[in-house]
């Protein structure tokens, strides 16, 4: 399959230089060929799209990831360029889901996108800024406290455009909720109980983890990666440590990587139990939500049994896990989970005939497959509107090649549909977890690996790149790390699940009645710090 | 909906017996490093400067600590754990517990300023049927207006400085404001940086702080109940 698209990209862009990127294949091309290529790779072989990287020193380069398949996993195209001549085509036109990604890229290196139709206050909000800022220019200080000078004060920040007319309401909803919400803004404008449309405002929470990677250690970075995203730590610390295996071209014993999958999946679990357990709190059903909370809280108690912390920070590290981790252990988390299915179990049948909770969800919110695959969407909410595609299967990494588990499917992309895919994957993860159990038996289980950087110095000196692509619990993640000549972050790159979702989310609420909205935004579950990073 | 009553009635009480009896369940707290005369430990070792030196003496600053257990003796470190949650203290510079005739109703606004969202989902968690803090007559408030009690989640990034500044000005006096994690205390990882306060108190002024990361349900709940002036707090 590689070879035809490699022959016929070549057909397009006639100058394609190859070479391979940490085990990806990767195509040089001209920037003038780049919506071309992507045409014919997107829409004519309907490949998925993966995002896009930014790196700027002397040169800027912008690396396009698409995925491909198990054994070539991904391909990547790059164009590079002189810093700030003509701006680069954009390629929203051709892939919707990029829109959202070169508006990232604008906002924080200042690349310029010819023909992209909004750019700007995006990441970094103008209105708290009073001025442009990039801070992913290499020659931009993270310390500097700009937050104290920035002087001229937060202002108010005004929609460009609302819908006028007569019985239009514009709401204002966030960053401020009712209840324990994180921080995003929404305007929904609205003719009497339908929303016409709504528009997410996102990066209040904004912490530039990418830009505080920079220069930093690899040990210090872990840490950045485990806490950015607090509801699926382990996912991206181990996601982070991949791309750095990747790099120096470390490979884990068998017991670790058996053992990271296990944990991947008790994260997996108790994500997923906690969305349901938002949608519950959503419709108003009391008792689910206290049943779905109580379960949420008894994983939260299995994981910190398990690992010492009820979010699973401090287990990923780079090699290995921070922590021994004894068979026994293992064996009683798999005894717990199994305990807790039926449960699970109990509560899907009892919630499949509560006709007042259905009415509230079927139907609404809907998102087609053709809208989520223009949008990239990704995780449960992609699989939940047709998107077949899950990187443990698809891409597999870890052990997940050796496992036997089904991936969710659902078509109608209504809130629903991904209230069944979250059931259908938590009751997976619980298998997954049994069956990893049995495969680590009698194996040592060590997890503590000796990790001295300065054993790399000859990788090093090439400023390698690492890639990984996990699956986490909210979806397909990319980890992009470069290493500089001593060991520390020259660039980090995280392209989470949760931005391509949140893309996508506004469509899924208009048309739709206000009070719905709430709903819509729980059976999404997505998490915005996830987004914002 | 009548298997649903009988759902409830099967599963019947869970709830926690804190704050009249210590609860000891397992897994209800992460736990933090305590230092023992014995343990001569190498402050190098804690990313965030937690454990430092003072003099001759090594002391741990909670408020820093962010859970790394890079410290801890089963992991490289040295340190011992111990199992609590009663965390959080007042602040020098803050007014103390409310006065007693708030005490019975306490609404709470709960400000997300940049949290990883561990925290925040803590904070939910206390509605919990395990927790249930309306027993003790805390209720979270949609408006500013109605609320006692700020609480603060995660480091404070620009882009939230005026919606948290507005919703404590929007206020009614007496109120207090509560710094939920470490990251809000002491920003943890994420200073120091262009975009993020190095704490919550640097925007408004702070009366308590529950340190951890993210502090677990009961250490909230504690918070809580020393800040309402129900409990007296158990150390300073
Ligand atoms: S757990 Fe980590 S942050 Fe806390 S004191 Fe120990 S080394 Fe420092």
């Amino acid at each position: 399959m590689l070879t035809t698209l490699i022959a016929d990209i070549k057909n397009i862009a006639k100058e394609v230089k190859q070479s391979q990127l940490s085990c990806l294949p990767l195509l040089k091309i001209d920037k003038d060929y780049l919506l071309e290529v992507c045409r014919y790779l997107f829409h004519k072989k309907h490949l998925r799209f993966g995002g896009i990287i930014a790196e700027q020193d002397d040169t800027r380069r912008l690396y396009y990831l698409f995925y491909l398949n198990k054994d070539q996993k991904a391909l990547m195209l790059e164009i590079e360029d002189e810093v700030s001549p003509r701006p680069i085509p954009s390629i929203s036109t051709v892939i919707h889901g990029a829109d959202w990604i070169e508006r990232e890229i604008e906002d924080l290196f200042g690349i310029g996108f010819r023909g992209h139709p909004r750019l700007g206050d995006f990441v970094i909000h103008n209105e708290s800024w009073g001025k442009t800022i990039k801070p992913m220019r290499k020659e931009f200080d993270v310390k500097q406290p700009l937050y104290k000078k920035a002087g001229i004060g937060p202002d108010f920040w005004k929609p460009i455009r609302i819908v006028e007319g007569q019985g239009v309401f514009a709401m204002p909803i966030g960053p401020i909720y009712s209840g324990p919400s994180e921080a995003v803004h929404f305007m929904l404008e609205t003719v009497g109980e339908e929303i016409i449309r709504a528009k997410t405002r996102l990066f209040y929470k904004y912490r530039a983890v990418e830009k505080l990677a920079e220069g930093r250690s690899v040990s210090d970075v872990i840490l950045l990666a485990e806490r950015f995203s607090g509801t699926s730590a382990f996912s991206h610390a181990l996601g982070f440590s991949l791309a750095v295996e990747n790099a120096l071209g470390i490979k884990c014993p068998k017991h670790i990587l058996l053992l990271r999958t296990l944990i991947c999946e008790l994260e997996r679990l108790r994500h997923h139990i906690a969305r349901i357990e938002g949608i519950c709190n959503s419709t108003g059903l009391c008792v689910a939500t206290s049943q779905a909370g109580i379960l949420h809280e008894e994983l939260l108690r299995i994981s910190c049994e398990f690992s010492g912390h009820r979010y699973l920070f401090g287990l990923a590290n780079i090699g290995g896990l921070l922590k021994d981790i004894s068979y026994d252990s293992c064996s009683l988390l798999a005894q717990k989970c199994t305990s807790l299915q039926k449960r699970i179990k109990r509560l899907e049948g009892m919630l499949r005939f509560s006709s007042s909770f259905l009415d509230r969800l079927e139907e609404v919110g809907i998102i087609n497959p053709e809208q989520a695959r223009q949008l990239c969407l990704v995780g449960p909410v992609g699989r939940a509107c047709g998107q077949d595609f899950d990187l443990r299967r698809d891409i597999p990494y870890l052990c997940y090649d050796e496992l036997n588990f089904e991936c969710a499917l659902e078509v109608e992309g209504d809130g629903y549909a991904r209230l069944r895919v979250f059931f259908k994957e938590a009751k997976e993860s619980i298998k997954i977890i049994k069956q990893v159990v049995d495969l680590l038996n009698n194996s040592r289980l060590d997890g503590k690996i000796d990790f001295n950087i300065e054993n790399f110095k000859e990788k090093l000196s090439k400023k390698p790149v690492g890639i990984s692509l996990v699956e986490a619990p909210s979806g397909a993640a990319l980890h992009w790390v470069r290493l500089d000549q001593k060991g520390n972050i020259e660039r980090y790159r995280i392209i989470t699940p949760a931005f391509f979702n949140w893309h996508a989310f506004h469509l899924s609420t208009e048309g739709f009645a206000f009070q719905d909205f709430p709903i819509i935004l729980a059976s999404f579950g997505l998490s915005v710090a996830e987004n914002d990073r | 909906m009548k298997q649903w009553i009988i759902e409830g009635i099967r599963t019947g009480i869970k709830t926690t017996k804190y704050p009249k009896k210590e609860d000891t369940s397992p897994g209800i707290s992460p736990g933090r490093p305590v230092l023992t005369e014995a343990s001569k430990i190498d402050p190098s070792i804690c990313p965030t400067s937690a454990i430092r030196k003072k003099g001759k003496k090594t002391e741990i600053d909670y408020s820093r600590c962010i859970h790394c257990y890079r410290c801890k003796d089963d992991r490289g470190g040295k340190l011992s754990w111990e199992m609590s949650y009663e965390w959080a203290y007042f602040t020098k510079k803050g007014q103390g517990p409310l006065k007693s005739s708030f005490q019975s109703s306490i609404h709470i606004l709960v400000v997300d300023t940049g949290s990883c969202g561990a925290c925040l989902s803590e904070v939910e968690l206390l509605n919990n049927p395990y927790y249930n803090m309306h027993r003790l007559g805390f209720f979270v408030t949609p408006s500013p207006r109605k609320a006692d009690i700020l609480m603060v989640v995660g480091p404070v990034t620009h882009h939230m400085e005026l919606a948290l500044k507005k919703a404590f000005d929007a206020m009614p006096t007496p109120k207090r404001v509560m710094a939920v994690g470490t990251c809000a205390i002491s920003g943890g990882i994420f200073t120091p940086s262009f975009i993020t306060a190095s704490s919550v108190s640097e925007i408004i002024p702070v009366d308590l702080e529950v340190p951890g990361d993210p502090p677990p349900p009961l250490a909230i709940l504690y918070g809580l109940l020393i800040l309402s002036g129900k409990m007296k707090p158990k150390r300073q």
